[in-house]
Protein backbone atom coordinates (compact mmCIF):
# COMPACT_ATOMS: atom_id res chain seq x y z
CA UNK A 1 0.00 0.00 0.00
CA UNK A 2 1.15 3.22 -1.14
CA UNK A 3 2.89 5.49 1.90
CA UNK A 4 0.08 8.32 1.77
CA UNK A 5 -2.85 6.19 1.59
CA UNK A 6 -1.10 3.84 4.86
CA UNK A 7 -1.42 7.43 6.44
CA UNK A 8 -5.12 8.26 5.62
CA UNK A 9 -6.18 4.91 6.85
CA UNK A 10 -4.53 5.69 10.17
CA UNK A 11 -5.80 9.03 11.04
CA UNK A 12 -9.12 7.76 9.85
CA UNK A 13 -8.70 5.06 12.00
CA UNK A 14 -7.76 7.30 14.89
CA UNK A 15 -10.96 9.09 14.91
CA UNK A 16 -13.04 6.05 14.12
CA UNK A 17 -11.84 4.35 17.70
CA UNK A 18 -11.56 7.71 19.39
CA UNK A 19 -15.38 7.85 17.99
CA UNK A 20 -16.14 4.02 19.17
CA UNK A 21 -14.69 4.46 22.35
CA UNK A 22 -16.75 7.04 23.16
CA UNK A 23 -19.78 7.00 21.39
CA UNK A 24 -22.05 9.92 22.22
CA UNK A 25 -21.28 11.85 19.53
CA UNK A 26 -22.52 9.18 17.27
CA UNK A 27 -25.66 8.43 19.14
CA UNK A 28 -26.60 11.99 19.51
CA UNK A 29 -26.22 13.10 15.84
CA UNK A 30 -28.86 9.67 15.28
CA UNK A 31 -31.04 10.49 17.81
CA UNK A 32 -30.89 14.48 16.36
CA UNK A 33 -31.74 12.45 12.49
CA UNK A 34 -34.56 10.94 14.16
CA UNK A 35 -35.97 13.42 15.86
CA UNK A 36 -35.93 15.70 12.35
CA UNK A 37 -38.03 12.85 10.95
CA UNK A 38 -40.58 13.18 13.60
CA UNK A 39 -40.85 17.30 13.40
CA UNK A 40 -41.17 16.45 9.38
CA UNK A 41 -43.85 14.25 9.89
CA UNK A 42 -46.13 16.73 12.08
CA UNK A 43 -45.13 19.59 9.44
CA UNK A 44 -47.16 17.86 6.84
CA UNK A 45 -50.73 17.70 5.67
CA UNK A 46 -51.05 13.77 4.62
CA UNK A 47 -54.30 14.69 2.81
CA UNK A 48 -52.71 16.60 0.18
CA UNK A 49 -49.15 15.53 -0.43
CA UNK A 50 -48.58 11.98 -0.30
CA UNK A 51 -45.79 10.77 1.09
CA UNK A 52 -43.90 9.52 -1.82
CA UNK A 53 -44.18 12.78 -3.24
CA UNK A 54 -42.44 14.49 -0.15
CA UNK A 55 -39.78 11.70 0.74
CA UNK A 56 -37.31 13.14 -1.49
CA UNK A 57 -37.43 16.26 -0.09
CA UNK A 58 -37.60 14.82 3.89
CA UNK A 59 -34.52 12.26 3.45
CA UNK A 60 -32.38 14.92 1.97
CA UNK A 61 -33.29 18.16 4.36
CA UNK A 62 -32.57 15.52 7.51
CA UNK A 63 -29.27 13.95 5.66
CA UNK A 64 -28.39 17.89 5.48
CA UNK A 65 -29.07 18.87 9.02
CA UNK A 66 -27.36 15.19 10.26
CA UNK A 67 -24.38 15.66 8.32
CA UNK A 68 -24.38 19.46 9.97
CA UNK A 69 -24.38 18.07 13.28
CA UNK A 70 -21.44 15.68 12.63
CA UNK A 71 -19.51 18.06 10.64
CA UNK A 72 -19.32 20.59 13.85
CA UNK A 73 -17.55 17.63 15.71
CA UNK A 74 -14.78 16.72 13.12
CA UNK A 75 -12.80 19.33 14.30
CA UNK A 76 -13.83 20.28 17.79
CA UNK A 77 -12.31 16.95 19.21
CA UNK A 78 -9.20 17.86 17.66
CA UNK A 79 -8.99 21.46 19.47
CA UNK A 80 -8.95 19.93 22.77
CA UNK A 81 -6.03 19.51 24.67
CA UNK A 82 -4.14 20.91 21.78
CA UNK A 83 -4.76 17.57 19.47
CA UNK A 84 -4.55 19.31 16.34
CA UNK A 85 -1.47 20.70 17.04
CA UNK A 86 0.30 17.48 18.01
CA UNK A 87 -1.48 16.12 14.25
CA UNK A 88 0.01 18.94 12.66
CA UNK A 89 3.45 18.49 13.69
CA UNK A 90 3.35 14.64 13.08
CA UNK A 91 5.35 14.25 9.90
CA UNK A 92 2.21 13.56 7.74
CA UNK A 93 1.60 15.34 4.09
CA UNK A 94 -1.84 17.68 4.52
CA UNK A 95 -3.35 16.22 1.55
CA UNK A 96 -2.88 12.90 3.66
CA UNK A 97 -4.12 14.74 6.83
CA UNK A 98 -7.26 15.71 5.37
CA UNK A 99 -7.89 12.64 3.50
CA UNK A 100 -8.06 11.10 6.38
CA UNK A 101 -10.20 13.75 8.39
CA UNK A 102 -12.54 13.32 5.29
CA UNK A 103 -12.76 9.40 5.82
CA UNK A 104 -13.63 9.37 9.35
CA UNK A 105 -15.92 11.91 8.71
CA UNK A 106 -17.66 9.84 5.78
CA UNK A 107 -17.54 6.72 8.04
CA UNK A 108 -19.20 9.08 10.69
CA UNK A 109 -21.79 10.45 8.29
CA UNK A 110 -22.41 7.45 6.60
CA UNK A 111 -23.53 5.45 9.36
CA UNK A 112 -26.09 8.08 10.07
CA UNK A 113 -27.67 8.20 6.84
CA UNK A 114 -27.87 4.11 7.39
CA UNK A 115 -29.48 4.18 10.59
CA UNK A 116 -31.86 7.38 9.15
CA UNK A 117 -32.80 5.10 5.88
CA UNK A 118 -34.75 2.29 7.70
CA UNK A 119 -35.84 5.10 10.18
CA UNK A 120 -37.50 7.13 7.35
CA UNK A 121 -39.19 3.96 5.66
CA UNK A 122 -41.02 3.32 8.99
CA UNK A 123 -42.12 6.55 9.64
CA UNK A 124 -42.82 7.46 6.26
CA UNK A 125 -44.19 3.78 5.05
CA UNK A 126 -42.36 4.69 1.65
CA UNK A 127 -41.24 1.62 0.13
CA UNK A 128 -37.94 1.58 -1.14
CA UNK A 129 -37.23 -1.95 -1.97
CA UNK A 130 -36.86 -1.93 -5.43
CA UNK A 131 -35.00 1.60 -5.44
CA UNK A 132 -32.24 0.33 -2.37
CA UNK A 133 -29.12 0.10 -4.93
CA UNK A 134 -29.99 3.33 -6.18
CA UNK A 135 -30.72 5.35 -3.47
CA UNK A 136 -27.38 3.89 -1.78
CA UNK A 137 -25.53 5.07 -4.65
CA UNK A 138 -26.87 8.61 -5.07
CA UNK A 139 -26.13 8.88 -0.99
CA UNK A 140 -23.02 7.99 -1.28
CA UNK A 141 -21.99 10.35 -4.52
CA UNK A 142 -24.08 13.34 -2.62
CA UNK A 143 -22.29 13.27 0.50
CA UNK A 144 -18.72 12.39 -0.58
CA UNK A 145 -19.25 16.21 -2.12
CA UNK A 146 -20.79 17.88 0.34
CA UNK A 147 -18.56 16.13 3.50
CA UNK A 148 -15.17 17.12 1.80
CA UNK A 149 -16.72 21.11 1.57
CA UNK A 150 -17.49 20.44 5.44
CA UNK A 151 -14.40 18.63 6.49
CA UNK A 152 -12.61 21.73 5.21
CA UNK A 153 -14.74 24.10 6.28
CA UNK A 154 -15.03 22.52 10.42
CA UNK A 155 -11.65 22.39 10.38
CA UNK A 156 -11.95 26.67 9.60
CA UNK A 157 -14.80 26.99 11.82
CA UNK A 158 -13.52 25.71 15.13
CA UNK A 159 -10.82 28.56 14.97
CA UNK A 160 -13.28 31.27 14.43
CA UNK A 161 -15.45 32.69 17.31
CA UNK A 162 -19.44 31.35 16.70
CA UNK A 163 -17.66 27.66 15.26
CA UNK A 164 -21.35 26.32 15.51
CA UNK A 165 -22.86 28.99 13.65
CA UNK A 166 -20.02 29.80 11.33
CA UNK A 167 -20.32 26.25 9.93
CA UNK A 168 -23.74 25.79 8.75
CA UNK A 169 -23.70 29.90 6.81
CA UNK A 170 -20.33 28.57 4.96
CA UNK A 171 -21.57 25.29 4.15
CA UNK A 172 -25.33 25.50 3.42
CA UNK A 173 -24.76 27.22 -0.11
CA UNK A 174 -22.31 24.65 -0.89
CA UNK A 175 -24.72 22.03 -0.33
CA UNK A 176 -27.50 23.25 -2.46
CA UNK A 177 -25.96 21.20 -5.91
CA UNK A 178 -25.50 18.17 -4.33
CA UNK A 179 -28.74 18.23 -2.53
CA UNK A 180 -30.90 19.60 -5.46
CA UNK A 181 -29.04 16.83 -7.43
CA UNK A 182 -29.55 13.99 -4.78
CA UNK A 183 -33.61 15.16 -4.42
CA UNK A 184 -34.21 14.52 -7.65
CA UNK A 185 -32.75 11.64 -8.51
CA UNK A 186 -34.15 9.75 -5.38
CA UNK A 187 -37.61 11.37 -6.87
CA UNK A 188 -36.84 9.77 -10.30
CA UNK A 189 -35.55 6.65 -8.45
CA UNK A 190 -38.85 6.36 -6.07
CA UNK A 191 -41.20 6.74 -9.15
CA UNK A 192 -39.27 4.08 -11.46
CA UNK A 193 -38.09 6.39 -13.88
CA UNK A 194 -35.59 5.10 -16.67
CA UNK A 195 -31.45 5.65 -15.80
CA UNK A 196 -31.29 8.16 -18.70
CA UNK A 197 -33.65 10.90 -16.87
CA UNK A 198 -31.17 10.86 -13.77
CA UNK A 199 -27.97 10.83 -16.11
CA UNK A 200 -27.94 14.28 -16.58
CA UNK A 201 -27.50 15.20 -12.51
CA UNK A 202 -25.35 12.09 -11.88
CA UNK A 203 -23.03 13.79 -13.98
CA UNK A 204 -23.31 16.73 -12.06
CA UNK A 205 -22.77 15.12 -8.78
CA UNK A 206 -19.61 13.28 -9.85
CA UNK A 207 -18.46 16.27 -11.15
CA UNK A 208 -18.96 18.51 -7.82
CA UNK A 209 -16.76 15.39 -6.54
CA UNK A 210 -14.12 15.37 -8.11
CA UNK A 211 -13.86 19.34 -8.62
CA UNK A 212 -14.27 19.97 -4.61
CA UNK A 213 -12.76 16.90 -3.01
CA UNK A 214 -9.36 18.05 -5.15
CA UNK A 215 -9.81 21.68 -4.39
CA UNK A 216 -10.21 21.03 -0.44
CA UNK A 217 -7.40 18.63 -0.30
CA UNK A 218 -5.15 21.08 -1.66
CA UNK A 219 -6.74 24.24 -0.14
CA UNK A 220 -5.87 21.97 2.96
CA UNK A 221 -3.24 23.50 3.95
CA UNK A 222 -3.77 26.77 3.25
CA UNK A 223 -6.00 26.23 6.37
CA UNK A 224 -3.95 24.60 8.74
CA UNK A 225 -0.44 25.95 8.28
CA UNK A 226 0.44 29.46 10.30
CA UNK B 1 4.47 59.55 4.63
CA UNK B 2 3.20 57.26 7.55
CA UNK B 3 0.81 54.21 7.06
CA UNK B 4 -1.80 56.07 8.38
CA UNK B 5 -1.92 59.24 6.22
CA UNK B 6 -1.19 57.32 3.24
CA UNK B 7 -4.23 55.14 4.41
CA UNK B 8 -6.36 58.16 4.99
CA UNK B 9 -5.25 59.84 1.47
CA UNK B 10 -6.27 56.77 -0.61
CA UNK B 11 -9.59 56.77 1.66
CA UNK B 12 -10.49 60.47 0.13
CA UNK B 13 -9.16 59.62 -3.63
CA UNK B 14 -12.36 57.21 -3.02
CA UNK B 15 -14.98 59.73 -1.33
CA UNK B 16 -13.82 62.10 -4.28
CA UNK B 17 -15.08 59.03 -6.54
CA UNK B 18 -18.04 57.76 -4.68
CA UNK B 19 -18.97 61.52 -4.85
CA UNK B 20 -18.87 61.82 -8.57
CA UNK B 21 -20.73 58.27 -9.42
CA UNK B 22 -23.04 60.10 -7.14
CA UNK B 23 -23.83 62.99 -8.97
CA UNK B 24 -23.37 60.93 -11.95
CA UNK B 25 -26.44 58.52 -10.09
CA UNK B 26 -28.43 61.71 -10.38
CA UNK B 27 -28.05 62.25 -13.69
CA UNK B 28 -29.17 59.08 -14.57
CA UNK B 29 -32.56 59.45 -12.43
CA UNK B 30 -32.95 62.49 -14.52
CA UNK B 31 -32.43 60.66 -18.15
CA UNK B 32 -33.73 57.34 -17.10
CA UNK B 33 -37.17 59.64 -16.05
CA UNK B 34 -37.00 62.82 -19.07
CA UNK B 35 -34.94 61.15 -21.72
CA UNK B 36 -36.07 57.82 -22.36
CA UNK B 37 -39.42 56.59 -24.04
CA UNK B 38 -41.84 54.55 -21.69
CA UNK B 39 -41.82 51.12 -22.56
CA UNK B 40 -45.10 49.98 -24.78
CA UNK B 41 -46.26 47.14 -22.21
CA UNK B 42 -44.44 47.50 -18.94
CA UNK B 43 -44.82 51.15 -18.80
CA UNK B 44 -42.73 52.88 -15.93
CA UNK B 45 -41.87 49.92 -14.33
CA UNK B 46 -39.72 49.29 -16.88
CA UNK B 47 -37.66 52.24 -15.40
CA UNK B 48 -36.04 50.31 -12.44
CA UNK B 49 -34.00 48.99 -15.54
CA UNK B 50 -31.35 51.37 -15.50
CA UNK B 51 -31.05 50.83 -11.78
CA UNK B 52 -31.00 46.60 -12.01
CA UNK B 53 -29.29 45.90 -14.59
CA UNK B 54 -26.42 48.43 -13.33
CA UNK B 55 -26.42 46.57 -9.66
CA UNK B 56 -26.40 43.55 -10.80
CA UNK B 57 -23.06 44.09 -12.96
CA UNK B 58 -21.41 45.36 -10.42
CA UNK B 59 -22.30 42.62 -7.65
CA UNK B 60 -21.28 39.99 -10.09
CA UNK B 61 -17.99 41.97 -11.47
CA UNK B 62 -17.30 42.42 -7.13
CA UNK B 63 -17.77 39.00 -6.70
CA UNK B 64 -15.50 37.45 -9.53
CA UNK B 65 -13.13 40.03 -8.53
CA UNK B 66 -13.08 38.98 -4.88
CA UNK B 67 -12.80 35.14 -6.08
CA UNK B 68 -9.64 36.24 -8.25
CA UNK B 69 -7.99 38.34 -5.48
CA UNK B 70 -8.45 35.18 -3.35
CA UNK B 71 -6.84 33.15 -5.72
CA UNK B 72 -3.60 35.70 -6.35
CA UNK B 73 -3.52 35.92 -2.57
CA UNK B 74 -2.81 31.92 -1.60
CA UNK B 75 -0.26 32.35 -4.26
CA UNK B 76 1.25 36.06 -3.72
CA UNK B 77 0.46 36.08 0.51
CA UNK B 78 0.58 40.11 -0.58
CA UNK B 79 -1.78 41.83 2.19
CA UNK B 80 -3.62 44.04 -0.24
CA UNK B 81 -4.77 41.15 -2.39
CA UNK B 82 -6.92 40.81 1.16
CA UNK B 83 -8.03 43.62 2.03
CA UNK B 84 -8.74 44.21 -1.64
CA UNK B 85 -10.97 40.76 -1.38
CA UNK B 86 -12.69 42.60 1.21
CA UNK B 87 -13.52 46.02 0.59
CA UNK B 88 -14.75 44.16 -2.97
CA UNK B 89 -16.88 41.67 -0.81
CA UNK B 90 -18.46 44.64 1.22
CA UNK B 91 -19.26 46.49 -1.93
CA UNK B 92 -20.55 43.64 -3.74
CA UNK B 93 -22.88 42.67 -0.57
CA UNK B 94 -24.49 46.36 -1.15
CA UNK B 95 -25.05 45.63 -4.61
CA UNK B 96 -26.14 42.75 -4.31
CA UNK B 97 -28.63 44.11 -1.95
CA UNK B 98 -29.84 46.60 -4.42
CA UNK B 99 -30.06 44.60 -6.89
CA UNK B 100 -32.25 42.21 -4.65
CA UNK B 101 -34.74 44.89 -3.47
CA UNK B 102 -35.55 46.02 -6.88
CA UNK B 103 -35.86 42.93 -8.72
CA UNK B 104 -39.11 42.35 -6.66
CA UNK B 105 -40.11 45.73 -7.22
CA UNK B 106 -39.90 45.10 -10.73
CA UNK B 107 -41.43 41.25 -10.97
CA UNK B 108 -44.41 42.12 -8.93
CA UNK B 109 -46.20 44.09 -11.65
CA UNK B 110 -44.23 42.23 -14.34
CA UNK B 111 -44.58 38.88 -13.93
CA UNK B 112 -47.06 38.83 -10.77
CA UNK B 113 -44.78 37.41 -8.40
CA UNK B 114 -42.29 39.17 -6.47
CA UNK B 115 -40.50 36.08 -6.62
CA UNK B 116 -39.94 32.77 -8.72
CA UNK B 117 -36.88 30.45 -8.03
CA UNK B 118 -35.98 31.15 -11.97
CA UNK B 119 -32.06 30.30 -12.26
CA UNK B 120 -30.27 33.58 -12.38
CA UNK B 121 -32.43 34.76 -9.08
CA UNK B 122 -31.77 31.73 -7.31
CA UNK B 123 -27.75 32.15 -8.34
CA UNK B 124 -27.45 35.85 -7.40
CA UNK B 125 -29.59 35.01 -4.02
CA UNK B 126 -26.80 32.35 -3.16
CA UNK B 127 -24.00 34.61 -4.14
CA UNK B 128 -25.52 37.21 -1.71
CA UNK B 129 -25.61 34.75 1.29
CA UNK B 130 -22.17 33.51 0.55
CA UNK B 131 -20.69 36.38 0.33
CA UNK B 132 -22.67 37.51 3.91
CA UNK B 133 -20.89 33.78 5.08
CA UNK B 134 -17.63 35.58 3.58
CA UNK B 135 -17.96 38.67 5.98
CA UNK B 136 -18.97 37.47 8.78
CA UNK B 137 -16.09 34.74 8.53
CA UNK B 138 -13.69 37.95 8.12
CA UNK B 139 -15.68 39.32 11.24
CA UNK B 140 -15.15 35.98 13.88
CA UNK B 141 -11.30 35.55 13.25
CA UNK B 142 -9.21 37.56 14.91
CA UNK B 143 -5.78 36.86 13.21
CA UNK B 144 -5.18 39.13 10.54
CA UNK B 145 -3.08 35.80 8.59
CA UNK B 146 -5.49 33.58 9.60
CA UNK B 147 -8.37 36.04 8.20
CA UNK B 148 -6.79 36.50 5.55
CA UNK B 149 -6.41 32.68 4.48
CA UNK B 150 -9.51 31.69 5.55
CA UNK B 151 -11.22 34.13 3.65
CA UNK B 152 -9.33 33.54 0.29
CA UNK B 153 -9.95 29.62 0.20
CA UNK B 154 -13.84 30.36 1.07
CA UNK B 155 -13.36 33.48 -2.01
CA UNK B 156 -11.66 30.66 -4.41
CA UNK B 157 -14.77 27.65 -3.29
CA UNK B 158 -17.35 30.25 -3.69
CA UNK B 159 -16.27 31.36 -7.04
CA UNK B 160 -16.60 27.65 -8.11
CA UNK B 161 -19.16 27.17 -6.28
CA UNK B 162 -20.88 29.16 -8.89
CA UNK B 163 -20.94 27.10 -12.41
CA UNK B 164 -22.80 24.39 -9.97
CA UNK B 165 -25.54 26.63 -8.94
CA UNK B 166 -26.22 27.90 -11.80
CA UNK B 167 -26.13 24.37 -13.46
CA UNK B 168 -28.29 22.76 -10.73
CA UNK B 169 -30.91 25.59 -11.17
CA UNK B 170 -31.08 25.86 -14.35
CA UNK B 171 -32.94 22.93 -15.18
CA UNK B 172 -36.48 24.86 -13.84
CA UNK B 173 -38.09 27.00 -16.24
CA UNK B 174 -36.84 30.57 -16.59
CA UNK B 175 -38.75 33.17 -16.67
CA UNK B 176 -35.96 35.90 -16.25
CA UNK B 177 -35.44 37.54 -19.75
CA UNK B 178 -32.58 36.63 -22.09
CA UNK B 179 -29.35 38.83 -21.96
CA UNK B 180 -29.80 42.06 -24.40
CA UNK B 181 -26.83 43.69 -24.49
CA UNK B 182 -24.04 41.11 -24.56
CA UNK B 183 -25.68 38.89 -27.13
CA UNK B 184 -24.18 37.53 -31.17
CA UNK B 185 -26.90 39.72 -32.39
CA UNK B 186 -27.24 43.48 -31.86
CA UNK B 187 -28.30 44.67 -28.69
CA UNK B 188 -32.10 44.81 -29.44
CA UNK B 189 -32.99 48.06 -27.32
CA UNK B 190 -34.05 51.35 -28.89
CA UNK B 191 -31.00 53.60 -28.63
CA UNK B 192 -31.95 55.77 -25.76
CA UNK B 193 -32.76 53.24 -23.68
CA UNK B 194 -29.25 51.78 -24.71
CA UNK B 195 -27.73 54.73 -24.38
CA UNK B 196 -28.85 55.13 -20.90
CA UNK B 197 -28.20 51.69 -19.88
CA UNK B 198 -24.65 52.12 -20.59
CA UNK B 199 -24.40 55.67 -19.16
CA UNK B 200 -25.83 53.87 -15.66
CA UNK B 201 -23.74 50.82 -16.04
CA UNK B 202 -20.62 53.13 -16.39
CA UNK B 203 -22.19 55.53 -12.82
CA UNK B 204 -22.36 52.40 -11.62
CA UNK B 205 -19.43 50.82 -11.92
CA UNK B 206 -17.66 54.16 -10.73
CA UNK B 207 -19.63 53.94 -8.03
CA UNK B 208 -17.50 50.77 -7.07
CA UNK B 209 -14.50 51.67 -7.79
CA UNK B 210 -15.27 54.85 -5.21
CA UNK B 211 -16.58 52.80 -2.67
CA UNK B 212 -13.70 50.10 -3.15
CA UNK B 213 -10.59 52.40 -2.70
CA UNK B 214 -12.51 54.28 0.28
CA UNK B 215 -13.11 51.39 2.36
CA UNK B 216 -9.51 49.94 0.85
CA UNK B 217 -8.63 52.96 2.94
CA UNK B 218 -10.29 52.32 5.46
CA UNK B 219 -9.21 48.85 5.95
CA UNK B 220 -5.55 50.46 5.63
CA UNK B 221 -6.11 52.73 8.19
CA UNK B 222 -7.00 49.76 10.25
CA UNK B 223 -4.36 47.92 9.46
CA UNK B 224 -2.19 50.67 10.67
CA UNK B 225 -3.97 51.33 14.41
CA UNK B 226 -4.12 47.49 14.72
CA UNK B 227 0.13 47.17 14.28
CA UNK B 228 0.48 50.50 16.11
CA UNK B 229 -1.30 48.97 19.37
CA UNK B 230 0.53 45.61 18.94
CA UNK B 231 3.63 47.61 19.06
CA UNK B 232 2.52 49.53 22.04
Amino acid sequence: MPEALRLVFAIAGKDIRAELRSRTALLSAVVFAALVLVVFNFARDPTALSATDLAPSVLWVTFALAAMVALNRAFTVEREHGALDGLLLAPVPRGALFGGKLLANLAFVGTVEAVTLPLFVLFFNVDLAAALPGIIGVTALATIGFVSVGTLFSAMAVRTRFAELMLPVLLLPFMVPPLIGAVQVTARLLADRPLSEMLGWLRLLALYDIVFVTLCTMAFSAVVDE
Amino acid sequence: MTAAAAAHAIARRGLTVSLVALAGLAAVYVLALGYTPVEARQGMAQKIFYLHVPAAWCALMAFSLVGLASGLYLWLHDPRLDRFAASSAEVGVAFSAVMLTTGPIWAKPIWGTWWTWDARLTLTLFLFFLFVGYLALRASVHDPAERARFSAVVGILGMLLVPFIHLSVYLFRTLHPQPVVLKPSAPSLPPEMLRTLLISMAVFTLLYVGLVTLRYGLAMAEDARDEAADAA
